[in-house]
């Protein structure tokens, strides 16, 4: 297949698959599963956000009539045989041993404690009322500035420190960028935890079988293989003891990246109860008790020319790690400073990263994870300097732009730009946004006293991930089976764990264009370990780039020797030898060259791979391919988006008006799944500016912990979107795609910001912290009035 | 989430509900649209022992006119049906778009008249133009009734008028004058979109131009909704025009003692939005008074 070639079915807006069976109710989350005898268990969750556990008196819960069995922290600890497993360590890194319960110390707001197992959801949640806990508050860590001064109360006595790392590194001269420089803008700016809330909240269901010492959990999670393999390791449990199925999972963000204690638990349970167990997180449990992502304060300098030029940057970063690292969370902050260049040609930067510990729940990946913050960065900067130079935020990007024939390029940070062209994809937008007339309608909106902002952005980000360096031990691969079966039908059994994105769809049209069948004849499985051996799963926008390159792999080996044995059949069907280059497979047949009458199908060539008794006797039968593929380097996609907002001078609040987004994530299989991401990712990073931020009171509660109080955006607060794209193939993969899982979000939310705080450039405001809520610009409004005071033009 | 267990009965009539209300007692509690009841009781804030199910009582969700003229409507009716109703659209415009205001469609779909106001939510929409509109309260107990004023009403954070024996039976909107211009303005809070300040105003000006009568309900400022009766004062008797609204307008929060100051917002900026959003209701009634 040709990079970017529209073929029958690539590049066309096939519905999705799996839309019948997820909205008439087929789907088949984890909290659908009932098992015969199954029970149900909720979890006890600290109250405090630091405290001593001196006791746990267990025994009235233990006597309710339905309970069926309660563990302690303790107990379902010592039952393990490792802590959470990290990857990824860090030079010089300190952290925490981190076991599935608190079982001496709470060091969050919804660490779990204890776990019952009860007949029903309802007394499991009852019980939970009878446990008795002591516990002796301790002084808690709230603010991640300090967190590592001396004098803040340490987390983990053992380690002295509730810093993690401390990393300081530079690329190029960024002292004698400054030294040369016309100018410095600075700020400080907030990136607030968010809160995921996927539409389904987590669950897991345990089974195990005291015969056989097999366990199978279902459990929401982005990759069951990681899940099975961090899972088995702290049960000391083979791997092939352990099936983790996902079949259908209703969005994750990142935030079902993790294992979770509840994973422990459940089969601890199930082992000691000997009946199946099923726990399923309530909305507002979800609150504290699956992670949160974002959490930075960013400091950041930047040196320019008069004419615009970015020369260099200083960053220092502190990261809110919350009360533990895991999986690669740790990681997360460290893609800040390595995309904080985006997509300009600045060679000279320096930057720290600071991750801390505090009493919060952990933080991890948060669809974007570390390149939001980079972006919100640069797009920042590009706008300050913009104010500072009194040049329009346009000209100040492409004056910067990395130029588009100097790809493959090497940022000073050590990233592989793929491909991109920056200036098409900005030109695109300003043409859809009309730009010039929007400057002359907010010129005119300003005389008649009125706040209209414009924002622009072009970001880049990183994703496609593989190789398994970049990985830390995670595996940078993604495996494909395809099978062809006796009548001539596919099934695709892929190691990404699609739950949303729609890779049933965009798969079976990969396979169906490629090996010319139709694509209602193409099956895609994943989600379930005993039926695919391996797998890394879904997150980093890597399942089409990484899996639908594996699954094209799998298919050369497959038309390989499907066209072996179609030789075979034809030979025989014209009595004659044929040399097999001359047979070839196109829409679906097998025919020899100028022969086009002389054909067999899929199916011919399926029931003879298993059932034939004409193989050439070298032939093994059956028609099944395994590939295992790692990209050789990583993907960028870009975009340039444009929003327009309107400020209501009395309240602050903060109308969007118009909203363009012109992204290219190279090829494109399905348009109706891009815009999809895209429509998704747009709404999570709007929400981001303007609405949504984690609040914490100084005892390390949750003040915003319900959707009651932390808002996220409803549908009827957006404009129509303004979609358009453009294509620049990937060379690190033949589909030539790119991901575009993350973009959108990444570009909104500095888009967004940009475009509030353009509309309050003519009053001297150069900075203003996200979420912009109303208050917030009231604020703003109350301090610099509402006169003329410099700033862009 | 899950609530503790408690009984559940679904009386079909006034007075089966009020025998039940009777026997249990205090650990009964009325289950209305259940959409400010039940979230505390899956948070277990609020245990009762046993529930009465007001949904079931069709006497009780109604939209009609009374003998006296004035509006009446059945506790029972949603805010999908104020919004919906002709009726409600024709006598008084502004308590329909409220109601499409409240919420989302499911809460406008369970929510009840009669448990916003029972409720007495310090953010919510109907108590401000309960006050507004002058909502008379017919209530039944045992052995009889009352008419409540609204304006004895609300006494406290979630605390009305209401005694435990007692079932808001229905809400009568007296005629408004000829003259009478209603609106209700509020800044919706962005995650539940109750409002962080809303106020009605209905406002009725004469032949000459001059206002007779002004109430003002405000709500999401302090522990209860409350009339703004500085407001009122000021606009009462006069030509309102432009100055004399921003003069009103900014005396609206003078009388709310204690202004809520939390997560959504800050005193302060609770203070401002309520001259501001006074002055939005106060024109827009005068618009629709003429
Ligand atoms: C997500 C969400 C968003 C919301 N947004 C808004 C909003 O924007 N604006 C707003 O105003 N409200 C909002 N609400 C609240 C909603 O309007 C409630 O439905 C309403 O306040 C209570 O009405 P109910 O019928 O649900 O009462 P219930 O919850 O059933 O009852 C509330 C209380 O009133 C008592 N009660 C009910 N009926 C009677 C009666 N006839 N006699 C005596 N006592 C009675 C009950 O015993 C209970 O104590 C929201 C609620 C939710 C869940």
């Amino acid at each position: 297949m040709i990079a970017g070639q529209v073929s029958k079915l690539i590049g066309s807006r096939v519905k999705r698959k799996e839309d019948p069976r997820l909205i008439t109710g087929e789907g088949k989350y984890t909290d659908d599963v009932i098992l015969p005898g199954m029970a149900y268990f909720a979890v006890l969750r600290s109250p405090y956000a630091h405290a001593r556990i001196n006791s746990i008196d267990t025994s009235a819960a233990a006597d309710h009539p339905d309970v069926l069995g309660v563990m302690t922290g303790a107990e379902i600890n010592d039952r393990c045989s490792e802590p959470f497993p990290l990857f990824a360590i860090l030079p010089g890194m300190q952290y925490p041993e981190r076991w599935p319960m608190a079982a001496t110390k709470a060091n969050y707001v919804g660490e779990p404690i204890a776990a019952v197992a009860a007949s029903s959801r309802a007394a499991a949640r009852d019980a939970l009322d009878l446990i008795e806990v002591d516990y002796d508050p301790l002084p808690v860590v709230t603010d991640m500035e300090t967190a590592g001064d001396a004098d803040t109360p340490v987390i983990f006595e053992e380690m002295g420190t509730n810093l993690c790392y401390e990393a300081s590194d530079q690329a190029g001269d960024p002292d004698r960028a400054f030294a040369e420089a016309d100018g410095v803008v600075e700020a400080r700016m907030e990136q607030p935890r968010l809160i995921p809330n996927p539409m389904e909240p987590r669950a897991a269901v345990a089974e195990y079988e005291r015969s056989s010492g097999n366990a199978t959990l279902w459990v929401t999670t982005q990759n069951p293989h990681i899940e099975r393999m961090v899972a088995a390791k702290m049960l000391g449990m083979p791997e092939n003891k352990l099936r983790v199925i996902a079949i259908d999972v209703g969005g994750g963000f990142g935030c079902k990246i993790n294992t979770y204690s509840e994973s422990i638990i459940a089969v601890v349970l199930a082992q000691e109860i000997g009946r199946p167990v099923k726990w399923a997180e309530d909305r507002t449990e979800h609150f504290v008790a699956t992670s949160h992502g974002r959490g930075q304060a960013q400091y950041v300098q930047a040196a320019y020319k008069k004419d615009g030029t970015l020369l260099g940057m200083k960053l220092k970063i502190y990261a809110d790690l919350g009360a533990y690292a895991q999986v690669i969370s740790h990681v997360i902050p460290t893609l800040t400073p390595s995309l904080a260049p985006g997509v300009y040609s600045c060679r000279d930067i320096g930057w720290t990263t600071i991750g801390v510990f505090t009493n919060k729940i952990p933080y991890d990946a948060y669809r974007g994870a570390g390149r939001p913050e980079a972006a919100y960065i640069i797009e920042r900067v590009m706008d300050l300097i913009a104010d500072a130079t009194g040049k329009d935020p346009v000209a100040v990007r492409r004056k910067n732009f990395i130029p588009k024939d100097s790809f493959p390029y090497e940022t000073p940070t050590g990233m592989i730009y793929d491909s991109a062209d920056y200036d098409a994809a900005l030109d695109k937008a300003l043409d859809i946004a009309g730009y010039d007339d929007l400057r002359a309608e907010q010129k005119a909106a300003r005389k008649d006293g009125k706040l209209m902002g414009i924002g622009v952005t072009v970001t880049t980000e990183v994703c496609g991930f593989g190789p398994a360096a970049a990985m830390g031990g995670l595996g940078g691969f993604e495996s494909a089976t395809v099978r062809v079966d006796p009548m001539g039908k596919v099934t695709v059994l892929t190691g990404a764990s699609p739950h949303g994105q729609g890779e049933e769809t965009s798969f079976a049209q990969i396979v169906a264009d490629d090996l010319g069948v139709p694509f209602e004849d193409v099956e895609i499985i994943h989600g379930d370990t005993s039926i695919v051996a391996r797998g890394v799963g879904t997150f980093g926008s890597r399942t089409l780039v990484v899996g639908g390159t594996a699954i094209l792999k799998a298919n050369e080996q497959i038309k390989e020797k499907a066209t072996r044995i179609a030789t075979a059949l034809l030979e025989n069907k014209l009595e004659d030898t044929l040399d097999p280059q001359l047979v070839t497979l196109e829409d679906g047949l097998f025919s020899v060259q100028d022969m086009p009458d002389q054909y067999v199908t899929w199916a011919d060539v399926g029931s003879e791979a298993y059932d034939g008794q004409l193989l050439p006797p070298e032939e093994q039968p059956g028609l099944e391919a395994v590939s295992f593929w790692e990209p050789p380097g990583l993907t960028f996609p870009f975009s340039a988006h444009i929003a327009v907002v309107e400020i209501d001078q009395d309240t602050g609040e903060v109308s969007l008006k118009r909203y363009v987004s012109v992204d290219d994530c190279g090829t494109v299989i399905n348009p109706t799944l891009v815009e999809g991401q895209i429509h998704g990712g747009l709404a999570q990073g709007i929400g981001q500016a303007l609405l949504e931020q984690a609040v914490w009171d100084d005892e390390g509660q949750l003040v915003s912990g319900s959707l009651m109080d932390y808002a996220m955006p409803f549908a009827q607060e957006f404009p129509m979107f303004e979609l358009d794209r453009t294509v620049t193939p990937s060379p690190v993969n033949p589909l030539g795609a790119k991901g575009i899982g993350e973009m959108a979000t990444i570009s909104a939310t500095p888009t967004v910001a940009n475009a509030v705080i353009d509309a309050l450039s003519h009053l001297g405001v150069t900075h203003v912290d996200i979420p912009m809520t109303a208050e917030r610009i009231w604020r703003v409004l109350q301090t610099h009035g509402r006169r003329r005071r410099g700033g862009r033009s | 989430m899950i609530p503790q267990a408690f009984d559940y009965y679904a009386p079909t009539s006034v007075a089966d509900a009020l025998r039940l209300l009777r026997q249990h007692g205090d650990d009964a509690k009325l289950l209305a649209g259940g959409h400010s009841l039940l979230p505390i009781m899956k948070l277990r804030l609020s245990t009762p022992q046993c529930l009465i199910d007001l949904g079931r009582i069709a006497e009780l969700r109604f939209i009609g006119e009374a003998d006296d003229g004035s509006l009446a409507i059945g506790a029972m009716s949603t805010y999908h049906d104020i919004k919906n109703s002709a009726l409600v659209q024709a006598r008084v415009p502004a308590l329909a778009e409220a109601a499409g205001e409240v919420g989302d469609v499911q809460v406008q779909n369970k929510g009840t008249i009669g448990g916003s106001l029972a409720h007495a939510d310090p953010a919510g929409d109907f108590p401000a133009l309960a006050l507004a509109l002058n909502f008379e309260l017919v209530t039944a107990t045992a052995r009889s009734g009352r008419t409540i004023a609204i304006d004895r009403f609300f006494r406290d954070l979630l605390t009305t008028a209401l005694r435990p024996n007692e079932i808001l039976t229905e809400i009568h909107i007296p005629a408004l004058p000829a003259g009478t211009g209603v609106s209700y303005q509020k800044l919706p809070n962005k995650a539940s979109h109750y409002a962080v300040v809303g106020v009605a105003a209905a406002i009725t000006v004469g032949d000459d131009g001059v206002c007779t009568e002004a109430r003002i309900g405000v709500t999401g400022a302090g522990a209860t909704a409350v009339r703004a009766r500085n407001t009122e004062r000021i606009l009462k008797g006069k030509h309102i025009d432009a100055a004399v609204i921003r003069r009103a307008a900014k005396r609206a929060a003078a009388n709310i003692e204690d202004l809520n100051d939390d997560l959504h917002a800050s005193a302060e900026y609770r203070e401002h939005l309520t001259t501001v959003f006074a002055a939005r209701a106060i024109e827009e009634a005068l618009s629709r008074a003429g």
